[in-house]
Order: C-alpha cells, then sequence, then structure tokens
C-alpha cells in the first residue's frame, strides 16, 4: 500500500506573467494522474469508514443497536450520537445539524451512525448489521405548508429558515402594460466527479487530529470540527487534499466529523470514500424554488416596478439558505433599471434534501424568472426582446431595489450588444449526419420534425460574500535568491487560482521561479472558493503580500544605491530606476536574505439589511449575456442546444485560457438546468441518485461555445478583474428555455425542461 | 491489506502495464478498478460513479477501452492491462504522451478527476482513429464525463494532438 497522505503535494510552478495563459502548475501531475486528490490518500493502518444513513426522511429514531456490528471480526468502531464529545450539532451559518441524529431523523439519508473496519466490504457490511429501530412520521414535504404554519415544527429552529421582504419606491405604482408568471426551477446536483473523501490521522497523543480533505473552505471546516470534537482549534490541522470539482458542494461539512470522530476513537488512520449513491445524500444541492412574478412597464417598455413571491425549499437543515435567499430577493429585477419593487421572499425547511450553495447561489433561480419575465413584457409591448433589454439596460450609478447603488463596472448594453454580434452557427441544422440532431446516438430524430429556436438571458451577480460578513483572505509572500514561495489557505478546486497566484508573483516581482505551498490550516483563513471571490480576494491577497515583499527589497536596494525607493520598478525580471541610474536583476537583489510578509486582505465592508432589504448589502456586480440556438423534435419533446453565445463583464482577464474554461463549464452547468439535470424527490425520497438516472451533458450534449470577453478594468477590484466562475452559468438556462418557446410556442415555465413538456398535452 | 474477514479470500497475478503484479489474500468481488487502486498502487484511474457511467477508471483489458468499475479483478487474470502510468514512454519515467502535454496546453485539465480515464480514452480513439472528425471525437468521448471544462477545451486538445502525431510522422 502506497503511502501518499504525507507526500508533499507542493506543486511545481509554471511560467507567465498576468495576461498571459499559462499552462496549470498541476496539469503535468493531472494528466499523468498522479496528482493527489483526497480519495487518493493512504496510509499504512488506515481502516476504512462508512456512514449508517436513515431510509427515511421522517422518523423517530427509537432504538440503536450495534452489537452485531461490532462483534464482526474487522469491524473496530461504531458510533453514534451518543459518543460526539462536543457539540451535537454544525453548520454554516446556524448550527442546526446532527453529526448523528438523536431522537429523529428529518430526511432520508442522515448519517445515523458510522463504522471503521480493516476493509470498506467489512465496513458496509457493519452497516447491514446495525439495528436501528425507526418509528415513521409523515414528512413535510410541501414547502408552502411549511409558510402557512399548518404543521408542526420539524426542528427547534422551526420550519421558517428566513423571510426577506425587498421593497422599494412606490409599492402601489401600478404600470399600463403587466405581464405575470409562476416558475419552478428543479433541483439541481453538483455532481463533481471526485467523490467526497477525507483522511483523518490521530496526532501522537491521542488529543489531536490531521485531516486531509477535499473542501472549498479549510477554516471554517476547522471551526465546525472543533466544536464537534470538543477540542481547541489548535488540536486540529487541515490540509487541502487534491479536489475533484465542487460547484459550492464542498462548502457544507459532510464527512469530515465523522472522519475525525473515527480516528479519534480509534486512535488509527481512518478514510471514508463516498459513493456516488451516498453523495447524492452526503451532500447538500441547489434549492428548488417557485417563483411568482408580476412585471410593470410603461406602454414602451421602460420597466416600473417589478413584484414578486419567492418560495425556496431549503429541506431539512438550514446550510446557507439564509443567505442563498438573500441573493435571490436583492437579484429580482435582474440587470434592468427598477425604481420600485415588493419582493417576498421564503426560505423553508422540509423533510426535503437539505440544499444550500452551488453555483449561482439563488441568483440562478432569480433570473430564471426575470428574463421569462422580459421575454413576456417584450411581447405584451409589442417589442423586440433584445430591444426591450437594452432600453432597461442597468448602468454604472443606477440604483438596486435594495437602495445600493451600483458602483461596479456595468456595462450590461455591451453585453448584449456583443452577444448578439457574435456568429450564428454555420449551418441551418447542423451538418448531414443524423447524430447532430436531436435525440443524437438514438437517430430518433426525423428532419422534418426539427425545429430551430434562438432565445435570449442576461444576468446580473454579486461578487463575494453580503451582507456585512468580515470577508478577507490571507496570504505569505517570501522572497529569497529570486525565488518566491507563496502561502494560502484557498482551496484549488480546478478554478486554476494556483496557476494565477504565481502569476501575480512573477508580475509583481519580476521573478521567474513560483513555489506554492501546501494549503493547509497554518496560515490564516483564504475564505471560501466560492461566490466568484478568489481572484478579488485571495489573489488580492496574493498581490498585496507580493506588493508588501516588493517595497522592502525596493528599500533595500534604494538603500544600498543611495537612491530613491519610491523612484524604483520592475522592469522584466530586473528593478530599475527609470533614469538608468541602476539596473539590477530581482535576483541578484535578493541574493543572500529573505523577505517575508503575511497581509490580509478585505473587500469593503458591506451592510445587513433591513426589514425592508434596504441597505448596501453586497460588494460588487459582474453581468453577462447569452444567446442560445437549439434544434427541437417537437414530435418527440427532444432537445439539442446547438451553440451558445456569450459576452460576459470580467472586468481584465488575468488568464484568458482560464477564463474561457470558466465559461465553457458554466455554460455546460446551465444547459443542464436547462433541459437535463434534476434530482426527482417524491414524498421525501429520491429517486435518481445516481449518474445512469441523474443525467449529466455529455460531449455529445454540450454546445458549441462563442464568446466575447468584455474587458472594462473594474476599479475596486485589487487586479481590475471581476470573478468569472458564476456569471456563465446563470443567464445561459433562461436562454436555452427562451429558445425552446421559440421552437415550440409553448410556454415553459419551469426547468429542466422535459420532453412531455414539449410535446405532451399543453 | 487482506479481504473481509469474514468470506474466503485467494491469491493471483495480474499483467499490469506489462509486469506481473500479485494480489495475495484478496476477495474475489473487488472490482478491477479497486485492485488497480488499493492493491496495487496505480491510482490514475478514478472511481466516480461505481456504473460505467463517467469513463473515469477507463483502462485498457487486451487492448479494449473499459471502465475497470465495472470489471472484475480476477476476470482479467489473463489479460495485458494498461493503465495510464502505462502510457507514457518506458524508456523516459514520468515524460509526458502527446495526448497529455495538449491536455496541458489547451486548457483541457481543471480540477483533473476526469482527465486521466479522458487521456485513456483519447489514446484509445487516435489509434484507432488519427484524424477523427469533431463529431467523431464527440461519439468516442461521450462515455467520459467532465463536469468542469463543458468539454470545449477537451475536443480542441484532441484535435491538437492529432495534428501534432500526424505532423510529426
Amino acid at each position: 500500500m502506497t503511502d501518499t497522505a504525507t507526500s508533499d503535494i507542493t506543486v511545481a510552478a509554471s511560467t507567465g506573467r498576468l495576461g498571459d495563459s499559462p499552462t496549470r502548475p498541476d496539469g503535468a501531475a493531472k494528466v499523468r494522474g498522479d496528482f493527489a486528490f483526497s480519495s487518493d490518500m493512504s496510509i499504512d493502518g488506515m481502516l476504512h469508514g462508512a456512514t449508517l444513513r436513515s431510509p427515511h426522511p421522517s422518523a423517530r429514531l427509537i432504538a440503536i443497536d450495534t452489537t452485531d456490528a461490532l462483534a464482526i471480526s474487522g469491524v473496530e468502531c461504531v458510533l453514534t450520537a451518543a459518543d460526539v464529545p462536543g457539540s451535537p450539532t454544525y453548520g454554516l451559518i446556524t448550527q442546526d445539524q446532527p453529526v448523528f441524529a438523536a431522537d429523529v431523523v428529518r430526511y432520508q439519508g442522515e448519517p445515523v451512525a458510522a463504522v471503521a473496519a480493516d476493509h470498506p466490504e467489512t465496513a458496509r457490511r457493519a452497516l447491514a448489521a446495525i439495528k436501528v429501530t425507526y418509528e415513521v412520521t409523515e414528512p413535510l414535504t410541501d414547502p408552502e405548508t411549511a409558510i402557512a404554519g399548518t404543521h408542526a415544527d420539524i426542528h427547534p429552529d422551526g420550519n421558517i429558515i428566513r423571510h426577506q421582504e425587498v421593497v422599494a419606491g412606490d409599492p402601489e405604482i401600478v404600470g399600463e402594460i403587466q405581464v405575470e408568471g409562476t416558475y419552478e426551477i428543479g433541483m439541481q446536483d453538483q455532481a463533481f466527479l471526485g467523490l467526497e473523501a477525507a483522511l483523518a490521522i490521530p496526532d501522537h497523543d491521542g488529543g489531536g487530529v490531521e485531516l486531509f480533505v477535499a473542501t472549498q473552505w479549510l477554516h471554517e471546516d476547522r471551526k465546525q470540527l472543533a466544536g464537534c470534537l470538543g477540542l481547541d482549534e489548535s488540536k486540529i490541522r487541515l490540509t487541502l487534499g487534491g479536489v475533484g470539482g465542487a460547484f459550492g458542494g464542498r462548502e457544507d461539512i459532510s464527512l469530515q466529523v465523522h472522519t475525525a470522530l473515527l480516528a479519534l476513537a480509534t486512535g488509527r488512520p481512518v478514510r471514508i470514500h463516498y459513493s456516488r449513491e451516498e453523495s447524492f445524500f452526503g451532500h447538500v444541492h441547489r434549492h428548488p424554488a417557485t417563483i411568482w412574478m408580476r412585471h410593470h412597464a410603461d406602454r414602451n417598455g421602460r420597466l416600473l416596478k417589478v413584484e414578486s413571491r419567492m418560495v425556496f425549499d431549503g429541506g431539512a437543515y438550514a446550510s446557507t439558505s439564509h443567505a442563498v435567499l438573500f441573493n435571490a430577493v436583492t437579484h429580482a429585477q435582474g440587470p434592468y433599471k427598477c425604481d420600485n419593487a415588493v419582493v417576498d421572499g421564503w426560505a423553508v425547511r422540509t423533510n426535503n434534501p437539505p440544499c444550500g450553495a452551488m453555483r449561482g447561489f439563488g441568483v440562478v433561480q432569480a433570473c430564471f424568472a426575470h428574463e421569462s419575465q422580459m421575454d413576456k413584457l417584450a411581447a405584451a409591448c409589442g417589442i423586440d426582446a433584445i430591444e426591450l433589454r437594452l432600453l432597461n439596460a442597468m448602468e454604472t450609478g443606477d440604483r438596486l431595489i435594495t437602495g445600493q447603488v451600483v458602483d461596479s463596472v456595468a456595462p450590461v448594453a455591451r453585453c448584449i450588444n456583443e452577444t448578439v454580434a457574435l456568429p450564428m452557427p454555420d449551418q441551418a441544422l447542423d451538418g448531414d449526419d443524423p447524430m447532430w440532431l436531436p435525440g443524437g446516438a438514438g437517430r430518433t430524430a426525423d428532419r422534418s420534425h426539427v425545429v430551430r429556436g434562438v432565445g435570449y438571458g442576461v444576468s446580473i451577480k454579486n461578487l463575494m460574500y453580503s451582507e456585512g460578513f468580515d470577508d478577507y483572505s490571507t496570504a505569505r509572500c517570501r522572497l529569497a535568491d529570486g525565488v518566491a514561495t507563496l502561502h494560502f489557505a484557498t482551496a484549488e478546486v480546478g478554478q486554476g487560482f494556483v496557476t494565477l497566484a504565481g502569476q501575480i508573483a512573477r508580475s509583481v516581482l519580476g521573478v521567474e521561479e513560483v513555489v506554492l505551498e501546501p494549503m493547509d490550516t497554518s496560515i490564516g483563513s483564504a475564505g471560501s472558493t466560492s461566490a466568484s471571490r478568489q481572484t478579488w480576494m485571495s489573489g488580492g491577497a496574493v498581490d498585496a503580500a507580493c506588493r508588501a515583499v516588493r517595497e522592502l527589497l525596493f528599500q533595500r536596494v534604494a538603500t544600498t544605491h543611495g537612491l530613491d525607493p519610491l523612484r524604483l520598478v520592475i522592469d522584466g525580471s530586473d528593478i530599475v530606476d527609470p533614469d538608468g541610474a541602476l539596473r539590477i536583476p530581482v535576483v541578484d537583489a535578493s541574493s543572500g536574505m529573505a523577505i517575508d510578509e503575511t497581509v490580509e486582505y478585505r473587500h469593503r465592508p458591506t451592510v445587513e439589511p433591513d426589514v425592508r432589504g434596504q441597505g448596501n448589502s453586497h460588494v460588487a456586480f459582474a453581468f453577462v449575456a447569452h444567446r442560445a440556438v437549439v434544434d427541437v423534435d417537437v414530435e418527440l419533446g427532444l432537445v439539442r442546444v446547438v451553440q451558445i453565445a456569450t459576452a460576459q463583464d470580467v472586468g481584465v482577464a488575468l488568464n484568458p485560457l482560464s477564463v474561457q474554461g470558466q465559461i465553457e463549464g458554466g455554460i455546460a452547468q446551465g444547459m443542464g438546468l436547462a433541459v437535463m439535470e434534476e434530482i426527482l424527490v417524491t414524498d421525501g425520497l429520491i429517486r435518481n441518485p445516481s449518474f445512469t438516472d441523474y443525467l449529466l451533458p455529455t460531449f455529445l450534449d454540450a454546445p458549441d461555445v462563442v464568446f466575447s470577453l468584455i474587458e472594462e478594468y473594474e476599479p475596486q477590484a485589487p487586479m481590475g478583474a471581476k470573478g468569472v466562475g458564476e456569471p456563465p452559468c446563470i443567464s445561459v438556462t433562461p436562454a436555452i428555455v427562451a429558445a425552446i418557446r421559440a421552437a415550440t410556442g409553448r410556454d415553459l415555465d419551469r426547468v429542466p425542461v422535459r420532453p412531455q413538456d414539449i410535446c405532451g398535452s399543453p | 491489506m487482506t479481504g473481509p474477514a469474514e468470506v474466503g479470500n485467494e491469491d493471483y497475478s495480474l499483467r499490469v502495464n506489462g509486469a506481473a503484479c500479485t494480489v495475495n489474500d484478496a476477495w474475489l468481488g473487488e472490482s478491477l478498478l479497486y485492485v488497480l487502486r488499493e492493491r496495487l498502487g496505480f491510482l490514475a484511474a478514478k472511481g466516480a460513479c461505481e456504473q460505467g457511467e463517467c469513463g473515469s477508471c477507463s483502462v485498457l483489458v487486451d487492448g479494449a477501452l473499459v471502465c475497470s468499475c465495472l470489471v472484475l479483478a480476477a476476470s482479467a487474470i489473463d489479460a495485458e492491462i494498461v493503465t495510464v502510468e502505462g502510457l507514457g514512454s518506458p524508456d523516459s519515467p514520468g515524460s509526458l504522451t502527446d495526448v497529455q502535454q495538449a491536455f496541458i496546453d489547451e486548457g483541457a485539465v481543471q480540477c483533473g478527476f476526469c482527465t486521466p480515464g479522458l487521456v485513456a480514452a483519447v489514446h484509445d480513439l487516435l489509434d484507432r482513429t488519427p484524424q477523427p472528425t469533431e463529431l467523431e471525437i464527440r461519439e468516442s468521448l461521450s462515455g467520459n464525463i467532465c463536469r468542469c471544462t463543458g468539454y470545449g477545451r477537451i475536443i480542441t486538445a484532441v484535435q491538437v494532438a492529432a495534428r501534432r502525431r500526424v505532423a510529426s510522422s
């Protein structure tokens, strides 16, 4: 057995500066297959952990008998709620979720017990031998029932997670033109490929634990672990295990506490590695939502008021529902000027699967509703859908319905115009091969039944954390002998921060060689890899740390050469005085000494909103437009998304190839939500927890993508760059549905659009 | 590692990347993926769905591209198994294949979890079809799911690798 847990996962540096597209420093390891994902980690003497989960969405837990499980040879330990030494619950915003269910279970898949054994199969058999007596109760599965207050509380915190209004301007104003609709968004899964995995190693004295884990936020995990383990944070060390995608699904605790508890209880290393089925139960999903909207406009199509009622099903535990709902209600207007609004938002608790963060974070749901409405409004006003959006397009200086002035660069009209100008697909109906038709390899489509449609969507997305959260990131830079060593706890989940960090150091310091230390908790927090925030936040921290080092380097050089340090600049790999008094390579200037600086970067403060949702609660915004071209077999209800065109507001593209990767990847996920992806839940039970039954876009489903980067330097951002991760997946979904509407003439008020929605009885 | 204690276990040998590898005291219910990863230390093949849907565990068994999660290890006893670790030149360990280099150059790698399976699948494709059309690329690789990239950079990487291979032959 290999011992990879203690191996150095430091990645080698590549070359390239800001604005270049250098290759990933972890690229070679990843293509060879020797990059250590958390599921690849193992160590001699390691036990295999497994989790027993409730088959019921709602039940009283009467008794747990672990006798038979413990009697199995090779089983080392069985833990239940009684064995949790610290806080029995955890959670990102409120600590309402039990480590193990104690007296009731509130969703299908809720952990009840965990075992550690010598082999995964032994562990599986041990789970089967645990006898749990449940008294099944009727689940609360309808969010409206939770709001109505007619069902007993299913949790001590109550059935309402958050109720938030946003009321702006004149709530009574009435527009000459009104359109309304009710829209549904299905439950989407992050479906990261690298399944949850962690390796916990007890410290030698048994008083602490080291955890290697795939996560989005090491320090938040440590905080929650400390609470549940009853240990001081100093006794817990976390190191990022290689992360196989995240998309929001690793922001919450999943197996961290269980793995650490088993290691501490047995005194041996323990690894837990979920299966795909378990993963569907083991992490939170995108909130399913029902959103009613009524738009008011004057006869020329100028938006007067948005009314909305939004209901988000948070499932059994709060997770980040609180913040997801706030994003939704504050983005109800979309990227459009609107002075008046009445928005009523609810995030509720049910016995459905818990929901939380997923790329787009509440704005995905709001955007599907407001973009569907904008098309209806255009039709009602007799205006072209593009013209209507341009007429109302938000600009820098406009006021949101929260009262906040948008001082971000806001090139909404440019996003729309550049999207419209991108080339349409070459062929009327793509190529001669029937594989290109809807239905693809099934070869079911008859060309005469295929209709092409085109649709548009535009969105606004907040960047970073909101509502007064103290949002910061920490980075350390050490320069010695021309080599910059960077340390941060920023979770690299695939987005490419490891590439960008090197680019920043090379640009600021003029060095070539950059070494990245392992991402771990021995430095301060970087915050989460979420909310499109790491380029801005951790990029800002790395940039600031490198600048602090450069300032000290310039002072030393200036002192040595009798120059003014403020005059020195980096030119290529040299430090120069522009008057020609000095040119010295950075390698030489930093020879034989070390400069070491650690910096915390913070964005400007935000505030908690008042009861009417008013306040400067967001930091900054990014914008994007999408055009979808689809071919629809109207007889069979099958859709092929032929092409997506998009123009995205990126501030500055610090690594254009990485930006393209985010755009194309986000579009595929938004396309999945539009026509493929949904966790089907009936009576609180997930019906399709597998990749056979939860459909993900494949090579044959993914559309061609043509794009335009809108680069307008964002003055607030450390390097002028906005986060680019979330916008690609937001307005692509309504654009695709608009295109299907155009092809079919159907209303289509829910996503994903299913075949029966296209060809069933209207 | 041994097998689960309560069942009978066996010893057998597999040929992986041209070398004989002994598997001792193993439960015969273990998949080829499990044995490659957990017993023999070939970690390039990844497990992500256990159902043959995602292709992350792709390896070659007697020249055929298979999902190793669906193959019982003990059923591959007489076969030649090639994993991503065995794709490079045996003369220069750690060197990258043309496909691997193209993946890095073209931005086809993000989280990288699907990458080894895709590298195996692309080698298989280009060995059979040196100059595939875009549709042939999409169809051949449609058993490999990537959740990060949206596939665009991977398709480009395959085209670049194919062009380079033709140019250098």
